[in-house]
């Protein structure tokens, strides 16, 4: 099975603090991928210098068999990232527009979007199920909206890995739930390699294949199924049943 | 005077031309700026440019041509004090502005004053543009409006969310550098239409009047380009009628608009 991303003895820290060591770990085609732990474990660190926006780092990084430093292939990673962190609900944007800029990442300079790019918007905005919104300012949709919104964003450029940052945090039950099935079907439908980061540890039983438990250190990569069998996880209260952990 | 008759007298002609094609530049580049909460990076360039033109008249060089390199020059200065010093924007902005005035301020005392009185470019006057400024507004007008139709969607993509756009292989820092050079060169053009001490209002009004009533980006760049040339073109108008200062006049139109946008805006809810 072809591996899509693969981090070995990854290591980083904000000056004298590290916030990662000697990480390890490898997510092959079709994984969906849960990634947990507690406030400050460095899940987000980590997602970030996955995606080449922090750095540097001590250790090896490589997305779909290419280093991290050289790799051009940004079109083939969605990424959805917490909502509530940058958006401008004020942005005079509309969904089409904001969709759009998914497929910068597979153009070069001048990056212009074409009528061809224009109808692979309005296809991914039917797959997503807000075909009627193309024309909606992004910051007049409810949380749940723009949620779909920004994943189609990521979709749009038909990734071969999504990656999410705590996508359902801002939003209600029932939009969540719906927000996570359409993920799953994404994994499940058309293959693609999902890595979630939540802090909700219920998630992991219904929706992953694998689970990668950090805490600023790999405590447990494996099966979902296999992970409250972890000598390790006693350590980590409510992740698993008394009765199970280690 | 007849509109027929007015429009045929030259300098009104050059008024209209030169002003058009920099308020266009104003209106797209403000509506960045603004986003970015950059707004008076144009207020601090056109201080600067107040040193810069001081300068030239120093060395006896055309002014605009002097204060064109020195605002650019300010404009990175602007940038990296940002991104290495550890301060944030506004701050910077207020340290390179001061500099710009201080140092027109010193050499216009060195010079014992100078024949061009340097304090008639604090308020502009469109009406007396030169042929030579109508051909240079135009021609360097031509080549930001290109730079920023080349780099259009990395600069939407930057505004919108920086992070995500340095995701998508966009360099963020170098278009950032883009945006401040471009806004630097126009902050010189509008210079010679409002005068120094309005050139931000040429910026930030239109993009601002745009925000109130506009749905989409690309709607919010068109409204905005309207407004400035429709700023530009009353206020020029209404400035020879009615025998009042243009660069003022022209701000009060954008004003104006801005009010009635606002007023749409509160109507709508």
């Amino acid at each position: 099975m072809a591996t899509v991303l693969s981090v070995e003895n990854l290591s980083f820290g904000y000056g004298p603090v590290d916030v990662l060591n000697h990480v390890t770990f490898a997510v092959e085609k079709g994984d969906y991928v849960i990634l947990a732990g507690p406030n400050g474990a460095g899940k987000t660190t980590l997602i970030r210098l996955v995606l080449g926006i922090a750095g540097p780092y001590a250790g090896k990084v490589e997305l779909f068999g290419h280093s991290l430093s050289g790799f051009a292939g940004w079109g083939r990673v969605g990424y959805l990232p917490q909502r509530v962190n940058a958006f401008n609900p004020l942005f005079p944007a509309t969904v089409k527009e904001v969709v759009g800029l998914g497929l910068l990442s597979q153009k070069s300079f001048p990056r212009q979007i074409t009528r061809g790019d224009q109808f692979r918007v309005r296809q991914t905005l039917e797959l997503m199920g807000i075909p009627d919104l193309k024309d909606t300012p992004v910051g007049e949709l409810s949380g749940g909206q723009q949620q779909r919104v920004f994943l189609a964003r990521a979709m749009v450029s038909h990734p071969e890995l999504l990656i999410l940052d705590e996508p359902s945090t801002a939003l209600d039950p029932q939009a969540r739930e719906s927000f996570l099935e359409s993920i799953r079907r994404l994994n499940r439908e058309q293959g693609i390699t999902v890595i979630l980061i939540t802090h909700d540890t219920d998630l992991i039983g219904r929706y992953a294949t694998k689970v990668l438990y950090l805490d600023r250190r790999v405590v447990y990569f494996g099966p979902s199924a296999d992970l409250c069998n972890s000598p390790e996880m006693s350590r980590y209260s409510g992740v698993c049943p008394p009765e199970r952990a280690g | 005077m007849a509109i027929s008759h007015f429009l045929h007298y030259a300098f009104i002609q050059k008024a209209y031309l030169a002003g058009s094609f920099v308020a266009v530049l104003c209106a797209m580049l403000g509506l960045f700026l603004v986003l970015r909460k950059l707004s008076l990076i144009g207020d601090g360039l056109s201080h600067v440019s107040f040193g810069a033109i001081a300068l030239g008249l120093f060395f006896g060089l055309y002014p605009f041509w002097a204060a064109i390199p020195v605002v650019l020059v300010a404009s990175f200065f602007i940038l990296k004090l940002t991104q290495k010093a550890r301060i944030y924007g506004d701050a910077a902005i207020g340290i390179v502005s001061s500099l710009g005035i201080a140092g027109g301020v010193i050499l216009a005392s060195l010079s014992g004053g100078f024949n061009v009185d340097l304090f008639s470019y604090l308020f502009g006057n469109i009406l007396a543009v030169s042929t030579q400024e109508v051909y240079m507004s135009i021609g360097l007008s031509l080549v930001v409006f290109t730079c920023v139709m080349l780099f259009y969607n990395d600069l939407f993509s930057v505004t919108f969310d920086e992070e995500y756009a340095r995701i998508t292989g966009i360099k963020a820092e170098r278009i950032n550098l883009v945006l401040v050079f471009l806004t630097a060169i126009t902050v010189v053009l509008a210079i010679k239409v409002v005068g120094i001490m309005l050139v931000s209002a040429l910026l930030i009004l239109p993009a601002a009047t745009a925000l109130q009533i506009a749905r989409g980006f690309r709607g919010a760049m068109l409204i905005s380009v309207l407004c400035g040339v429709g700023s530009v073109l009353v206020g020029t108008t209404a400035s020879v009628f009615l025998n009042l200062p243009a660069g003022a006049t022209i701000v009060m139109c954008g004003l104006l608009l801005f009010a009635i946008a606002l007023t749409v805006r509160n109507l709508r809810r």
